[in-house]
């Protein structure tokens, strides 16, 4: 099973979720997607077994067979190489590793080759006994969905996989959620939280994947978060009230179950209501429009 | 001040953080709030929340077509099979484009023996501009699963960039996105100053070291500012020691103050308390910047209380 926990806004509390359920549930694998800033292991404190370099496809130019015809510059959609008389200049971080420059050379001259794109860590968390996987971007490197599909190459069929995703909509977010059997959206009581969760809940609906809501820091001033859960029929799984204590234990980097074993109950009771709504799949069960007509 | 005012004297500040939540907005309102002649834009284009804060009003909107994509025509097709094999994004399934995975890189509708793969122009999101105050706003809105985000952000600093001159604002401040790829990177690109907030949290520490180091690969100046930072003063007081260490000047300290929370959650900006520590402290940090530039001080030691 995998379970995906994202959120739109940053700062909801999407780590301290995710890390809670692994501490919390029986069989666990964490993987940590959100690979600009991972922050997982600050809270799960992994023993690191294995570190392995991961990269992506770069196209490389045999000058010895280029004739400079230009092909490969025209294929190429996002304008990632212009040909030159002499030369033919490569701008890396616009490539997206599609490979069509090197399909369609007409002399065969474009080599790929792997660069290194970041790090990719796996662990075990003890005493709990937990998987752990974690990328990690390289500092200056742009495009993190293709770390992101490396890490998910590393989700176990026999475990209950929670996957870390990062913040926002886009292209990294959509990564992460993609495949997954059920995405956790966690959210904050306030307009900007509100906004951002009816983003990330438009994006999940036009993937086609089950979900429902985690309040954290809730309270009972700002209630619209449940008003449009309730008119949209979206599952509240989770309320979680705001605790100065619990934040300044998230400070020291201290998982909160660890420390509050009382709130183990919780995240049991967090997963046994996911398991029931993917057996029953019953709310927002449509798949948007566009999708059907393609 | 005057003689610096004279001309087209205009300075760019971008903020950002690493890690999301720690406060960029909020922060960006406010300063947006304080500043005079001045421009706003929010960069971060998959969950923009400033106009929530400054409530501008919109009256351009333009469509962004970031890529194309690719559309398998079912009449066409004779089930090859080739443009699923081709695919690098896994974006083709039983002959169907995933229109959400697919990157528009054209490959499938190249190799198509059958010709049967149309590409067309995509919308991707929106990117618009409006008004708050005496003030221009510049905003984008990218549409839910969308890539691109990096060039819509260079969209909306472009046509920012443009009214920057045309109306001689002297302060372009930027709301920027958390993280450390490529729409950070688009939202730096040509700012004078860069300011970080963060949070004394280990995680706040550890996203504001990732992404100082991409900042400082644009070769702008760098200040630190602590939101929440009673939360926990050990962590607080090892981010103004690695602050110093590397000479970045630490433009404030906010308390965690309950008003921000409050103010938040009627959407006000938190200048509208005036009196409260958040706001005290915030314009304490929006005269470091005044100071900073307009005295060209780089001298931590300045800032110090």
């Amino acid at each position: 099973m995998k379970i995906a926990v994202a959120s739109g806004k940053g700062g909801t509390g999407k780590t301290t979720i995710a890390v809670n359920l692994v501490l919390s549930v029986e069989n666990a694998n964490y993987l940590d997607c959100d690979v600009e800033e991972p922050n997982g292991h600050l809270f799960l404190n992994p023993d690191i077994e294995k570190e392995e370099t991961v990269g992506r496809l770069l196209p490389e130019i045999g000058y010895d067979r280029c004739n400079f015809c230009g092909d490969c510059a025209k294929v190429c959609e996002y304008n990632a190489i212009t040909v030159l008389p002499k030369q033919v200049l490569l701008f890396e971080e616009m490539c997206h590793s599609c490979g069509a420059c090197a399909y369609f050379c007409p002399q065969n001259a474009i080599k790929e080759t792997e660069k290194p794109i970041g790090i990719l860590r796996e662990g075990k968390i003890y005493p709990e006994g937990c998987g752990f996987v974690e990328g990690r971007l390289n500092l200056g490197e742009m495009m993190a969905s293709p770390l992101i599909s490396h890490v998910k190459a590393k989700v176990q069929p026999d475990c209950i996989n929670i996957l870390d995703a990062p913040p926002g909509t886009s292209c990294s977010m959509v990564e992460t959620i993609r495949k997954a059997d059920y995405c956790l959206l966690v959210t904050e009581p306030t307009p900007f939280g509100l906004n951002d969760l009816k983003l990330a809940v438009e994006v999940l609906r036009i993937v086609g994947i089950p979900f429902g809501v985690v309040i954290n820091k809730a309270d009972a001033i700002f209630t619209t978060i449940e008003k449009y859960c309730k008119e949209q029929q979206i599952s509240i799984l989770m309320k979680l009230p705001f605790d100065r204590k619990l934040a300044e234990a998230y400070s020291r980097g201290e998982a909160e179950v660890r420390h509050y074993p009382e709130l183990k109950s919780q995240f049991h009771q967090l997963l046994h209501n996911i398991e029931t709504q993917i057996l029953k799949r019953t709310q927002s069960d449509f798949i948007s429009p566009q999708l059907h007509k393609n | 001040m005057n003689n610096l005012k004279q001309t087209t004297w205009s300075k760019q500040i971008v903020i950002i953080s690493g890690k999301g939540g720690t406060g960029k907005t909020t922060l960006a309102a406010a300063l947006a709030d304080l500043a005079e002649n001045r421009l706003v834009a929010d960069c971060d284009v998959d969950a923009a929340d400033l106009h929530i804060l400054l409530k501008p009003e919109i009256t351009d909107v333009n469509p962004f077509t970031g890529a194309k994509k690719a559309y398998i025509n079912q009449a066409l097709c004779s089930e090859c099979g080739l443009c699923e094999e081709y695919c690098r994004f896994d974006a083709i399934e039983n002959f169907k484009v995933d229109t959400i995975a697919c990157e528009g890189c054209g490959f499938c509708v190249r190799i198509c023996p059958e010709k049967a793969i149309d590409f067309n122009e995509h919308v991707s999101g929106f990117y618009q501009k409006g008004a708050f105050d005496d003030s221009d706003f510049f905003g984008a809105y990218l549409q839910p699963g969308e890539g691109n985000s990096g060039k819509l952000v260079s969209q909306v600093k472009k046509s920012a960039l443009n009214q920057v001159k045309t109306k001689q604002r002297e302060w372009y401040i930027i709301d920027g996105p958390p993280g450390i790829g490529c729409p950070v990177n688009a939202s730096l690109n040509g700012a004078d100053l860069i300011l970080v907030v963060t949070e004394p949290t280990v995680s706040g520490v550890h996203d504001l070291q990732r992404v100082i180091q991409v900042a400082l690969q644009f070769k702008i100046p760098v200040a630190i500012v602590i939101n929440k930072c009673d939360l926990n003063p050990q962590i607080a007081r090892e981010i103004t020691q690695y602050a110093a260490q590397n000479q970045f000047p630490v433009f404030g300290k906010i308390p965690f103050d309950e008003q921000v929370v409050r103010a938040l959650m009627h959407g006000h900006l938190i200048t509208r308390y005036p009196d409260s520590l958040a706001c005290k402290e915030i314009r304490n940090i929006w005269s470091n910047i005044e100071r900073y530039f307009i005295s060209g001080a780089r001298d931590d030691q300045v800032f110090e209380k």
